[in-house]
């Protein structure tokens, strides 16, 4: 395997120089209808939509013309303008579309797109639509800048835009104390981990004197290790963060309080994945540290078993999904710590999986819609012949997800299997059960919600939705099914001068660990099937004393690791702290302003009231002024 | 005659006037103190302009006069608002200027 | 220049003496007058310093206008109730007199010593330069220091305003109706006795019909309410008792004659 450097981008020309207009619509859309209040009250929803068609139509406009052009002249740089003049500093501002960055911008806008279409179903009832619309465009915007960005400042800048966002839609519905606790965790959590990044950002600068994409790639092969192993980890930390990977995951499933276009979109397409955007974009510091590498694969193979685990546990179909993505995810990561092996599958699986998952996220706000915002599967069942075209594309993405032959998931997630078996075995291992069990979460979730018989509840009258959230529903189901063949051998040659790996053969034919995978699959469908399809569900979920369930069901005990670790710790330091003000410092200064207090009070006896005495006091001054005069005079 | 037995007389019934202020507990008495004061310069200011040959202190000691005589009527109407409200004249009962 | 030494030595320590009666005087009025005295003695040493306007400015504004003014306000606000000399404030008086023989003691060697052979012009010729004394001063005020004067008119004006403006006072109730006065003596004399009709008139007696005689009441005292509180303080109140002790023994004389010319 030979590592490239990534060839220099070539200056922006044509429509390349409207590239810009891309983050500014949204951008721009998002101000008017958070400024122009309740007159947009109508149309802002549209608006917000057309918005993001633009940005789309742009997106696919520069695509095609990458297409067209020669591979060696497809990473265009757009410079903006001179952000940061100060001392020996100079950082500009700038775009790069490249043919990783593109694909990014596509899928930003395309999912987003279609769910912004969505959303106008969805949230058809909500008092707040246009602050919803506004905020989603906010989004969009942020998350282009973060993918567009040529150096890392402008990337964190997105970064941070897309954290804001997300803390507002998570907790979108803030009457609700625990939406308004899940934003507020979200944040807080991705704190920690753009400690990561600003370090991370702040040790190139320090150690490259810039943060551009191109500079840092041209500098790091002559990095010393410890330098790249610490940079690698801090931007993993920042990864993590990001996208809800150990140790950094506890955030995600709670995210779920937001509405269901919200994690569609931000919390299983694009936003979570930025992490593993990231660590593809840093590839060039990766490669110079075998640790930072390992680390990533690790936190990888953990995350992807993690979210499996409490996949396999939760009722709540939203958390499933949400555990599925921190485990698909997973699967990313892993992929991007393979090395250059690995990088053009952890963005093919990127994509599809931003397909299928944004399906299937649609799919379930589809079917809470039908049941009234209930979430629990347990109160679901047989909603397959109410809901036919939910169902179906629902369907579509389950296939895809667990790696039926032929459907997306299949493509990219047995090329990262294959990978890590030719990197590690662990690596490799963990991620065939992981496929088990993605397989048998998946398969129990679509048995509890759209098979067996009819748990609802009363008064709940299951419906399709309407076409606006339907329409959306199909487009992605269709990608779900065709995007992996479609992109299967092309994405690699495409990735190639971005990433800088080379082109290594692909089968349509499963070989002999895709045999093993398929496997590995079908056992988990099957006991799935067992267990869920076979005896009827319980209506409250069985009390269990199985430590897997247990745990499962908590969240691995996330919350409660991070109250003892962290919470608690940092509560007791900041309890020392604020006594230590009190008594010691607090103290100090009352004591010196009592000892001045009392200092006054004496001298306040001076002040007798008596103008006579005042007049004794200025003759006596007098006197003592011109004796002083008169002395100076005769010395 | 030089201005110096003037001068020293202006000293005297200065001093004598700043005494006055300082002792007399009646704001009337207090008061015309302190025109004894102003008297003993004036004498000074009409001493000295005889040593230089100059009329300038004579012209001092003329506005000094208007001065005092404007002073001497607002004061008086002070203190007779003081008395007015506090009956009395003494510069000991106005003593609310402490703390 | 003798007589200008002479009276030097003659008024200046008359005028100590007056000044001194400023501090020692318990009755305010006597200071008052002892500060007319001063300021007059002080114009007649201005007219022996070539000052001839400012004398006569002196003697008119200052001891006409300004000693007058004192003495009207002295009596408004009380003539008679003389100071206590008896020191309040601990230590103000010997601090006062320490002070005091401080300053003179500087003014006196600190200027003292900066006048010692200073020049000794005269007046003459600047008083000559326009005619006189008064014509000279009024080429200068209305000269050189036209300006400051009318300013100091400007000064006169407001300081007149002024003194208007505090010797108005706000009335704090509204001014009380006949009747709201009948009714308040009326009440006075349900609650603690007061005789609501009006004072009874001094006492008319055959010598003595001053507002300083009180009255006798028909058991031969006098009655208290008759005369002012404020000649009683001041003591001057005629003896009635004595005096109609005098008449008696008149009316007594002439009824014994009448019985002897009866007699006769």
């Amino acid at each position: 395997m030979i590592t490239l450097e990534a060839l220099a981008p070539v200056a922006a020309t044509g429509m390349f120089s409207y590239a810009w207009l891309m983050i500014a619509t949204p951008a721009v859309v998002a101000a008017i209808l958070l400024l122009f209040g309740s007159i947009l009250d109508r149309i802002g929803h549209w608006l917000a939509v057309a918005a993001v068609l633009f940005s789309f139509s742009i997106a696919a406009c520069l695509f095609a013309q990458q297409l067209q052009s020669a591979p060696d002249a497809r990473a265009v740089a757009v410079p903006m303008f001179e952000w940061i003049t100060t001392g020996m500093w100079h950082i500009s501002a700038g775009l790069l579309v490249d043919q990783l960055s593109i694909l990014f911008a596509l899928l930003v806008t395309g999912v987003g797109a279609l769910i912004h279409i969505y959303s106008v179903g969805y949230m058809a009832h909500d008092e707040r639509r246009r602050r919803f619309f506004a905020y989603l465009n906010l989004f969009i915007a942020a998350m282009l800048t973060l993918v567009l960005a040529d150096n890392y400042l402008v990337l964190f800048v997105g970064w941070e835009g897309v954290g804001l966002a997300s803390y507002l839609l998570i907790g979108f519905w803030q009457h609700k104390p625990s939406a308004a606790a899940a934003g507020t965790k979200a944040f807080v959590m991705n704190r920690i981990g753009d400690l990561g990044m600003t370090m991370a950002i702040m040790a190139m600068l320090a150690l490259f004197g810039s943060s551009a994409f191109t500079a840092v790639n041209a500098a790091a092969p002559h990095l010393e290790p410890f330098w790249a192993t610490t940079i690698g980890l801090l931007l993993l930390l920042g990864a993590c963060g990001k996208s809800a990977q150990v140790p950094l995951q506890a955030w995600l499933l709670d995210a779920m309080e937001g509405p269901t276009p919200v994690s569609a979109l931000i919390h299983a397409a694009t936003m979570v994945t930025a992490g593993v955007y990231l660590v593809v974009r840093s590839h060039a510091i990766f490669e110079m540290s075998s640790a930072a590498s390992t680390a990533v694969v690790v936190v990888g193979c953990v995350t992807l078993m993690a979210g499996a685990w409490i996949g396999s546990s939760k009722d709540d179909i939203k958390k499933v999904l949400a555990g599925s993505t921190m485990s698909q995810i997973g699967y990313m990561m892993l992929a991007a710590g393979l090395g250059p092996v690995g990088y053009a599958f952890a963005i093919f699986h990127l994509l599809t999986h931003g397909f299928f998952k944004a399906n299937m996220f649609l799919g379930a706000g589809s079917v809470m819609h039908g049941m009234d915002d209930d979430v629990n599967m347990r109160h679901y069942g047989g909603l397959a012949k109410v809901m036919k075209v939910t169902f179906w594309t629902f369907a579509m993405g389950y296939l895809a997800i667990i790696g039926v032959p032929g459907f997306a998931g299949y493509f990219s997630k047995d090329h990262i299997i294959e990978a890590a078996f030719e990197v590690s075995t662990v690596a490799g291992v963990t991620a065939l059960i992981g496929a088990g069990i993605t397989a048998f979460y998946m398969t129990r979730l679509m048995v509890m919600t759209f098979l067996g018989e009819r748990r609802w509840r009363e008064k709940v009258h299951p419906h399709e939705s309407p076409w606006v959230m339907t329409v959306p529903l199909i487009i992605l189901a269709f990608f779900s099914v065709v995007a992996g063949a479609l992109m299967n051998n092309w994405i690699q040659e495409w990735l190639e001068p971005a990433t800088g790996a080379h082109v290594q053969e692909t089968a349509l034919m499963p070989g002999p660990i895709g045999w093993a995978t398929l496997l590995v699959v079908a056992s988990g469908i099957a006991l799935a099937w067992w267990i869920f399809g076979t005896k009827p569900v319980p209506n409250v979920a069985p009390a269990s004393g199985n430590p897997f369930t247990v745990t499962g069901r908590n969240d691995l005990f996330g919350d409660l690791i991070n109250d003892t670790l962290v919470v608690r710790p940092t509560l007791a330091v900041s309890r020392g702290v604020v006594t230590g003000d009190d008594r010691i410092i607090d103290a100090g200064a009352d004591g010196l302003a009592g000892v001045f207090s009392g200092l006054s009070s004496q001298a306040r006896r001076l002040q007798t009231g008596q103008v006579r005495a005042y007049a004794l006091t200025m003759t006596i001054g007098v006197v003592l002024v011109g004796a002083v005069l008169i002395l100076t005079q005769l010395a | 005659m030089s201005p110096d037995n003037y001068v020293y007389l202006a000293a005297i019934l200065f001093t004598i006037g700043t005494i006055g202020v300082m002792i007399r507990r009646n704001a009337l008495v207090a008061f015309m103190s302190v025109e004894l004061m102003l008297n003993a310069a004036n004498l000074a200011m009409v001493a000295f302009a005889l040593a230089r040959g100059g009329l300038d202190g004579q012209v001092a000691t003329f506005f000094v006069m208007v001065v005092a005589a404007a002073e001497v009527v607002v004061g008086l109407s002070i203190i007779i608002t003081i008395y007015r409200t506090r009956r009395s004249t003494s510069v000991d009962a106005a003593n609310l200027l402490k703390l | 220049m003798i007589g200008q030494e002479v009276t030097f030595w003659i008024v200046a320590p008359l005028m100590v003496l007056g000044a001194l009666g400023l501090l020692f005087f318990r009755k305010a009025v006597y200071a008052a007058l002892s500060m007319a005295f001063v300021m007059v003695n002080l114009a007649v040493l201005y007219a022996s310093l070539n000052a001839m306007f400012l004398t006569f400015v002196q003697i008119i504004v200052y001891t006409g206008a300004i000693m007058m003014l004192f003495l009207f306000v002295l009596m408004l606000v009380g003539v008679d109730t003389p100071d206590s000399m008896v020191e309040t404030l601990k230590g103000q008086k010997l601090a006062a007199w320490l002070a005091g023989i401080g300053m003179l003691g500087l003014i006196v060697f600190g200027i003292g010593a900066a006048l010692q052979g200073g020049p000794n012009v005269g007046l003459d010729e600047a008083n000559a330069a326009h005619g006189g004394n008064v014509e000279s001063l009024a080429a200068l005020i209305f000269g050189r220091y036209v300006f400051a004067f009318e300013l100091t008119s400007a000064l006169l004006i407001t300081a007149a305003v002024g003194a208007m403006v505090l010797g108005q006072h706000a009335r704090t109730r509204p001014k009380p109706t006949q009747r709201e006065l009948a009714d308040a003596r009326m009440r006075d004399y349900a609650e603690s006795g007061a005789h609501p009709g009006s004072l009874p008139n001094s006492g008319v007696l055959a010598r003595h019909n001053s507002i300083a005689t009180p009255a006798l009441l028909p058991d031969g005292t006098i009655s208290q309410a008759s005369v002012s509180t404020t000649l009683a303080e001041r003591g001057v109140i005629v003896d009635a008792p004595a005096l109609s002790r005098n008449t008696a023994a008149v009316f007594d004389a002439v009824e014994s004659g009448e019985a002897e010319e009866d007699d006769e």
